[in-house]
């Protein structure tokens, strides 16, 4: 079925779909502790259903047999019989987990994890035998008439266990159809049932007139006939069960086998007409007012979902094109900056004109850039999503109560900058709760609210986006920090430290702790990873924190890695870039203000501060104007919390510059993170900040906090 | 004149499969993902048949057979609703608002143009 190209389309549309309906679960699930409404549990239980249908559909058996559990289960909790426990909704919780699993296998055609599927649906069976203390179970599968099962059977395949009546073959059928007046207005066609029983073999037909009224009494919609129909053939009665399937709620039917002697002569089954009678199978819904509330487990977290931002409209572009289309507008730019240049040598009567296409010109190519780069813009919700399940399940495992509030999620960055900022915004998070709020106990000792907050915000500032974690718990313990980082040489015993520069020790490699470590966040990823991800991005991250109240983290990150904002400096012939983001300051450093240390570092006095100077002259071998820190200018970058000064003969503009990778077009070079071309057609490379601070201070150059 | 099928169903994979099937045995399909669409296609113009699903959010399938029931030209409309093999209850929630037959999930395309057949 899979091997027609355009089910295979619709079969990838399920697997999406599937995703996307296991999303809406969890989000669905983590917001019903909150408030047990019917439309959330609704929607939960329709992702279910479909996932269910479309897998059974396309023929992924161990998937719907699985779902069904799930769906069974939510089906009675959206019918009040099934209390909502927060045990239950952990249980469905790891359903949608191993369903995402399952989904993710079947599409790759991996076998799947039999153990765990196994176990979870245990676990489901499990909730579902225990019997809620309310239902009248007897009622609730009790077949509905006699006609009803085998047309079940008949339904779920022929090797389902048939009862006997239906394993019946005769060579013939007499069928006495009596239907009820209503017949008509359903647009079951008497005539079309009979066509479909001789598809099966002859039939004779005998119309019973005897209730037709006169004909001013007569209703046309009405159905006055009943019929005894004789059909020979080898005909098994499931198949007469099936074309009197959609009505046997609306006649009397009977059958009765004629051809030989049937083996049992009550085998002509009656159905009784039930015709619009009061609901067949009395339903268990016996309302319960759901307890599920009350009965929440203290640890479940309190996770309002905010689904607006995971519904809009989007499309799907293949990466690559948009890269090609970002490349092409990369080079638009590249001629706008080329024709600017032209504006100063050209016959004086044109210039005005020409002045005023080119600054059209730089408008138009300028919004092109922005909405091209737009294509690759994607709400930050993608990676926020994932938090009210890592909040929900860390806050049980920890024994705390957590509201997780979220902001901004509207807000758009880049793709890959939105994929690698994922990971390190969920060790911030995790890391927050283990070691920034704290227990119930605690807060309540300390004045606070049993339950602490956290919250995730996302919003622009400049050209950049701002990502915020922030927590209303302890704050970090600055003497312990302190303490700890002398300990380790990453502060000399004498150097003062503002408030904030001890908070930011945190993130210096080498500060995780074996005293940190926990099941929960100490998995060997420090700080100090998390912030070179960060700078790898371009970004920049920074922590404050007041004891007691609690810590913000601040993430700064470039919208794209595409163009970036750069400072143009000039060292004797070369011009190189600097990202503007990586730049403190620039100054001119009097004479006084240079020490050379051992060996061949220059170091500079920055207000209380020593910093190396890094010159690229010598870094990169080109012949400058001046070699000594005086001469020049000093430009100040930071990167991974240390700065340096980085020696140049000139600042020249500021541009936006687009990003020219040189390892796919030359070869890696240490200290250059890439290169661009300026206006005039040369070749400008983009100085590696960090990688060049890193080699600085490798080289036995000296780090801040030493140098004094 | 091809046969004209109203289809409403909130899964897109389920709505493509059966506007693949329908459409390839030559009939024409317009489709809808939720009862109160489909309410307003019907209302727009007629169909010769109307086949949905029963679980879908803001208008049920069940529903959206009662409203289009009590609108005048679809009193004579065949409706199939598409329902699980389970949910005897719905089958019968279905005739009671005036379907006139259903389609058990999961079917295969044969099955579907098999019923579909049945009625128009």
């Amino acid at each position: 079925m899979t091997i027609d190209p355009e089910m295979a389309e619709i079969v990838k549309v399920f697997f999406q779909e599937s995703r996307e309906g296991l999303d809406a679960m969890e989000s669905g699930l983590l917001g019903l502790g909150a408030t047990a409404d019917t439309e959330n549990i609704n929607t939960i239980f329709r992702a279910a259903h479909s996932i269910k249908g479309g897998s059974a559909t396309f023929g992924f058996a161990e998937v719907a047999a699985f779902t069904h559990g799930v769906e069974t289960l939510l089906d009675e909790m959206r019918n009040g019989v099934r209390p909502v426990t927060s045990e239950a909704v952990q249980t469905l919780l790891q359903a949608c987990d191993c369903l995402r699993e399952m989904i993710a296998a079947t599409e790759a055609e991996q076998p799947l994890d039999q153990g765990r599927i196994a176990a979870l649906n245990s676990d489901i069976l499990h909730i579902l035998g225990e019997r809620p203390n309310e239902t009248p179970t007897p009622a609730a599968g009790a077949p509905r008439s006699a006609a009803g099962a085998p047309q079940r059977a008949a339904a779920a395949g022929p090797a389902a266990g048939v009862p006997p009546a239906a394993a019946e073959q005769s060579t013939g059928w007499r069928i006495v159809f009596e239907p009820v007046a209503e017949l008509l207005r359903l647009r079951n066609e008497p005539t079309r049932m009979f066509a479909e029983l001789e598809r099966l073999g002859t039939i004779a037909a005998r119309a019973d007139v005897s209730r037709l009224p006169a004909l001013d009494a007569l209703d046309p919609e009405s159905c006055y006939l009943s019929w005894t129909l004789e059909v020979s053939g080898q005909i098994p009665r499931p198949k007469l069960d099936e074309i009197f399937d959609w009505v046997d709620s609306h006649c009397r039917l009977e059958f009765t086998p004629t051809g030989r002697s049937a083996a049992a002569p009550a085998a002509a089954v009656q159905a009784a007409p039930q015709a619009l009678a009061p609901s067949a199978a009395p339903s268990p819904e016996a309302k319960v007012a759901s307890p599920a509330n009350a009965e929440r487990g203290p640890a479940a977290a309190n996770v309002p979902v905010q689904k607006a931002a995971a519904e809009s409209g989007s499309i799907r572009v293949a990466t690559e094109k948009v890269d090609g289309i970002i490349n092409l507008v990369g080079e638009l730019l590249i001629t706008q900056s080329m024709l600017s240049g032209f504006a100063d040598g050209i016959d004086p009567d044109d210039l005005d004109r020409l002045r005023q296409g080119l600054s059209q010109l730089a408008r138009n190519t300028r919004e092109l850039q922005e909405s091209v780069m737009q294509i690759r813009m994607l709400p930050i919700s993608f990676a926020f999503n994932r938090f009210p399940r890592i909040v929900h399940d860390l806050s049980r495992k920890l024994g705390k109560k957590v509201e997780l509030k979220l902001t901004g999620e509207g807000t758009e960055l880049d793709k890959t900058v939105l994929e690698k900022i994922s990971d390190p915004l969920v060790h911030l998070v995790r890391n927050a709760l283990d070691h920034g709020l704290e227990i119930p106990d605690r807060r309540l000792a300390t004045g606070k609210q049993e339950t602490g907050t956290l919250e995730l915000a996302a919003f622009h500032e400049g050209g950049n986006i701002i990502i915020e974690v922030r927590d209303d718990g302890a704050g970090l313990n600055k003497v312990k920090i302190l303490q700890k980082a002398r300990e380790r040489g990453l502060v000399a015993a004498d150097q003062e430290l503002t408030d904030e520069q001890i908070d930011n020790l945190i993130f210096m490699p080498g500060f995780s702790t074996a005293d940190q470590i926990s099941d929960v966040s100490g998995r060997g990823v420090g700080m100090d990873v998390v912030r070179r991800n960060i700078n790898d991005l371009g970004g920049h991250v920074q922590i404050s924190s007041k004891e007691g109240l609690g810590s913000t983290i601040r993430i700064r990150l470039p919208l794209t890695l595409a163009i970036l904002d750069g400072q143009l400096v000039r060292v004797g012939k070369e011009i190189y870039i600097i990202s503007l983001l990586a730049i403190v300051e620039t100054i001119q450093v009097p004479r006084e203000r240079v020490n050379k240390l051992v060996g061949r570092t220059e170091v500079f006095r920055l207000r209380e501060e020593y910093l190396p100077v890094v010159k690229l002259c010598d870094q990169f071998g080109v012949e400058p104007d001046s070699r000594s820190a005086e001469d020049g200018l000093l430009v100040v970058v930071e990167a991974d919390g240390k700065r340096a000064g980085v020696l140049v003969d000139d600042l020249l503009a500021q541009q936006q510059v687009v990003i020219k990778s040189l390892e796919s077009n030359f070869k890696s070079v240490s200290g250059i993170a890439g290169a661009t071309i300026l206006g005039d057609g040369t070749v400008a490379l983009i100085i590696d900040v960090p990688g060049l601070i890193r080699s600085v201070i490798n080289s036995g150059g000296a780090i801040s906090a030493h140098a004094a | 004149m091809a046969k004209k099928i109203l289809a409403v169903d909130d899964s897109a994979s389920m709505r493509q499969m059966v506007l693949f099937t329908l459409q390839g045995a030559g009939y024409e399909v317009v489709q809808a993902c939720d009862g109160v669409e489909a309410l307003e296609l019907a209302r727009q113009s007629a169909v010769d048949l109307v086949l949905t699903d029963v679980h879908m959010p803001r208008m049920d399938g069940i529903t959206l057979v009662r409203e289009l029931r009590a609108l005048l030209n679809y009193k004579l409309v065949p409706m199939l609703i598409l329902t699980t093999e389970s949910s005897q209850e719905k089958k019968m929630d279905g005739k009671r608002a005036g379907a006139t037959g259903w389609i058990v999930k999961p079917f295969n395309p044969p099955q579907l143009l098999a019923t579909v057949a049945r009625v128009i």
